[in-house]
């Protein structure tokens, strides 16, 4: 099992310091136990470790330092607790932790909140047994060998006494820590929870209205800021006309915010605050503002231009960043095939745009925000306040949606410069214009690749190439090129069994803030190189299904060694998450079994597959579509097969699948964000559309059994969208779309 | 019952256009002193501290601030303070469909949930018309609210079970 930070039987000051003390703790409009950080404040609870506190009412308050964005991580964090603690799952009190390092890692990104807790929480949960167990066996004076915990309660065979946790907190708490290797754990099949469909801790606040996300944020005092952000990024407030803003209703103030310098990073971007005392009038003070912005490198960027460049770079050598065999040096044309594909600019758009709230005082900052990585924000803020990390203090609400945006801290950067200026609690809440024009955005893309066939038309040797502008390039000014930790997803890792591979990376510069977006790059590796299988199929007259199986070739585990690049497999160790071809295999026959069932295609139909290995886990996609006269497109079926390991929650997982395939669907159909003059020329849901309800297909989705180590869930769905439906088009009509979107040549 | 909140926003520069404003919502009547152009999304969450009622777009097309105006679904980021004068306000907070919730809860709809307060609201107003939505209608009726997180398939499945059940 792993390691962890934090195993402390840490003092009931403490707790008070981490969840707040009475008063000075979270004081939300709407409490109620779903979402009640103060419920730790009361009096009743005796605290066993970090994770996980009993009071004294039997009722058990466990900790999510985890972000819920709608993965669901605030029932599975507690899920794998109450495991080994062996606790009522009706007696739980969910705790949202704050920032804090005793944590550990707090980024709810990746997906790897399961994977990464998995083992400690349920160490945490066994030793909180382990501490009830010793305090029980001390009270009857019996040996702690003799008791044992099941359904809320320590027992006594022998003299079939009993115990409530309830009863035993105090006591339990005041136990010596047992040491982790002393911990005992269930067995598979004694789980309760592990592997439960439990329904999520927020469902009754979520269907009343009263879930509190950062949007909702309220504090006494507080007030409105909209900010006019430079369009260009690298640009500044050339000059600045607010009369007419400072005279609409509600305007407090304006104030000009200073321009990031350099790389961007978490910086706040600059541009022009409005201050007012409502959302509204701040909107309407902003649209009153005169803003000239001053020339920037990034001013000439057009990205239709870009693009054409990238298409002709991918065309030509790059860097290489894997060999497997010797280096083919002639492709004679009639038994070559090349394909060049291409991914525009996306943004995530979670319907909850950027939002946090700020109190700046003489002795810190206080933050509320819908963030994904509360301890970043904790650093960046204290860097732009010039103030000790510990004296920001980082609330994290529910978060209507994140998909790697909210991962990014730049507006409670914002939200606490802003505080600070004007020495009252202040909320920045980013409009639809500035989440879809001022992001961190998905990198525009092109990949090209070639296959050589041999007389009998079996592939025997690959060349592909990758450009994109960098992540990198937002945290250091002049990168150049797509770093190795990019490459290796979806790109270098796919396990082709050929004899000669050769993979290449080409120059890419950045103009414009890049981050990540659900998946990352898994959405242009997958779709490339999804769609060229499919495409090599075609030209061996074999199936799809039947090109992936002779291309990744037997069952075995492939560690990529000494071919040139060090796989950092999305932080894993090889030996508990290994690159399994038998897994892949399995996935596709998953799919393969269940598309035999499903509607064969008709007239003007089409069924199309992709699999993927992203964050360590497998993904299968087939999908039908149909195609008019009219070249209108109905995505009519989907199917997906997981395979991620051992599954705490089932229903989430497979409520993440379907929503990957909805995700996938709006970037492969419709997402596309396009720059002129350094600006992105899409502002809301007219022009950045993403997929609607009737739009949307049957899904189904297939989850592979298996008791390997858990593995990512909120990503891996989202690579084989877009070329299993690109490869169902193909099927139904011929024509083949290497450009995404798919609206660009068909009604959708 | 009146409930008098008045507004830091009312009490702003003569040129303003504020003025006494009285809602009804979920039933209760509220007096404010506002811009009668203040779309009642912000009236709602910023001065009534009803944030159930979420901003998604702020151009009537997603769908999160979907309210119902006399039984009928509107934006409330498009629907003024002065359009609503007289008529009847219902929120997320006020929906007594809980047959409707009970729907959503056993199709377990929401992932991150904020887009659901509109979800529900839209679905509420079509089985109020149509108590067994037809596909089509459902269809229809739930295309003007988007969700990120991509439930559709279970706001489906829950409005398809919940007009099974009205048999």
């Amino acid at each position: 099992m792993s390691t962890f930070t934090a195993v402390e039987n840490i003092s009931r000051r403490d707790v008070l310091k981490l969840f707040g003390a009475v008063g000075g703790g979270l004081a939300l409009g709407a409490s109620g136990l779903t979402w009640s950080p103060m419920a730790l404040a009361q009096d009743k609870e005796a605290r066993l470790n970090l994770f996980i506190a009993i009071g004294e009412d039997d009722k058990v308050y466990l900790t999510c330092h985890r972000s819920e964005m709608g993965q669901g991580i605030r029932t599975g964090i507690l899920q794998v607790l109450a495991e080994e603690l062996e606790a009522d799952w009706d007696k739980i009190v969910p705790i949202q932790g704050l920032a804090d390092k005793r944590y550990g890692s707090q980024n709810t990104d990746g997906s790897r909140s399961i994977r990464e807790n998995y083992d400690r929480m349920r160490q945490m949960g066994a030793m909180a047994r382990t501490m009830l167990e010793q305090a029980a066996a001390a009270r009857w004076k019996v040996p702690v060998s003799e008791v044992y915990t099941a359904d809320h309660k320590v027992l006594h065979a022998k003299s079939g006494r009993s115990a409530k946790f309830g009863e035993l907190a105090l006591a339990a708490s005041e136990q010596p820590v047992p040491a982790v290797e002393s911990l005992t754990f269930k067995e598979i099949k004694d789980f309760k929870q592990i592997g439960a469909s439990r329904q999520i801790v927020d469902m009754d606040a979520m269907l009343s209205g009263s879930a509190i996300y950062g949007y909702d944020i309220k504090r006494d005092g507080m007030l409105y800021a909209s900010i006019m952000r430079p369009p260009v990024l690298g640009s500044d407030v050339a000059s600045l006309d607010d009369t007419a803003a400072r005279k609409v209703a509600g305007v407090v103030d304006v104030y000009r915010l200073p321009a990031a310098k350099g790389a961007p990073a978490f910086q706040a971007l600059g541009g022009v605050a409005v201050i007012a005392t409502n959302t509204w009038s701040a909107l309407e003070g902003r649209k009153a503002l005169k803003i000239t912005w001053t020339q920037a490198d990034n001013s000439q960027h057009d990205s239709t231009l870009y693009l054409k460049e990238l298409v002709e770079r991918v065309q030509q050598s790059g860097k290489v960043v894997r060999q497997v065999g010797a280096e083919i040096k002639n492709w004679p044309e009639a038994n070559t095939l090349k394909a060049v594909y291409t991914v525009p600019y996306l943004i995530h758009s979670s319907i909850e745009p950027p939002v946090a709230t700020a109190h700046v005082t003489e002795k810190g900052c206080e933050i509320w925000a819908s963030t994904q990585t509360p301890q970043s924000t904790q650093q960046n803020v204290a860097a732009a306040l010039g103030m000790e990390e510990e004296a920001i203090k980082v609330n994290v609400t529910l978060l209507g949606g994140g998909f790697g945006r909210k991962s990014k801290p730049d507006f409670s950067v914002e939200a606490a410069l802003l505080s600070k200026q004007f020495k009252r609690p202040i909320k920045v809440s980013w409009s639809r214009e500035d989440e879809i024009q001022n992001g961190y955005y998905h990198a525009i893309s092109a990949q090209s690749y070639q296959a050589l066939f041999d007389a009998n038309n079996k592939p025997t040797a690959l060349l592909a190439r990758t450009g994109f502008p960098s992540i990198s390039s937002t945290f250091a000014e002049g990168v150049e090129y797509p770093s190795g930790g990019e490459l290796d997803l979806g790109f270098v890792d796919v396990p082709f069994a050929l004899p000669h591979l050769r993979y290449e990376a080409v120059k890419a510069k950045a103009h414009s803030r890049i981050g990540w977006m659900r998946s990352v790059c898994n959405i242009q590796h997958g779709f490339s190189a999804g769609s060229f299988v499919d495409e090599m199929a075609h030209r061996s007259q074999v199936s799809c299904f039947e090109m992936w199986r002779s291309l990744l070739g037997e069952a075995r585990r492939e560690a990529f060694s000494e071919q040139g690049f060090k796989y950092g497999n999305y932080g894993e160790d090889l030996s508990r998450h290994p690159v399994d071809v038998g897994r892949y295999l399995g996935v596709i026959d998953a799919v393969e079994k269940a598309q035999a069932k499903a509607p064969k295609a008709g007239k003007n139909q089409g069924w199309g597959f992709a699999v993927h290995r992203s964050f360590v886990s497998y993904v299968a996609v087939a999908m039908l579509v149909e195609v008019n006269e009219d070249e209108q497109l109905k995505v009519l079926n989907a199917i997906a097969a997981i395979d991620a390991g051992t599954i705490v929650n089932p229903d989430r997982v497979k409520a993440q699948t379907e929503g990957a395939i909805v995700f996938g669907l709006s970037l492969a159909l419709m997402g596309e964000i396009t720059y002129q003059e350094g600006k992105v020329q899409q502002s809301n849901f007219h022009d950045y559309p993403l997929l609607r309800l009737p739009q949307t297909p049957a899904i189904e989705v297939i989850i592979i059994a298996s008791n390997a180590a858990p593995a990512g869930v909120g990503e891996p769905g989202v690579p084989p969208v877009a070329p299993s439906l690109t490869n169902a088009i193909f099927a139904a009509t011929g024509q083949r779309i290497r450009d995404l979107p798919v609206n660009k040549l068909l009604r959708v | 019952m009146a409930e008098v909140l008045s507004t830091q926003a009312a009490v702003k520069k003569a040129s303003t256009a504020a003025s006494t404003q009285t809602l009804s919502i979920n039933g209760k009547s509220f007096t404010l002193d506002a811009d009668p152009k203040m779309p009642i999304l912000w009236a709602l969450r910023d001065i009534l501290g009803l944030t159930g009622t979420k901003y998604g777009c702020g151009a009537g097309l997603c769908g999160a601030c979907t309210v119902h105006l006399d039984g009928q679904p509107v934006r409330a980021c498009l629907t003024s303070l002065g359009q609503a004068q007289g008529k009847r306000l219902t929120t997320i907070e006020g929906l007594d469909n809980q047959k409707l919730k009970n729907a959503w809860a056993e199709h377990n709809v929401p992932q991150c949930g904020y887009c659901q307060a509109g979800q529900l609201m839209s679905a509420a107003a079509l089985v109020a018309q149509h108590p067994k939505p037809t596909e089509e209608q459902i269809n229809s009726a739930m295309s003007g609210n988007l969700c990120r997180c991509g439930t559709y398939p279970r706001i489906k499945a829950a409005l398809q079970n919940y007009a099974k059940q009205e048999g």
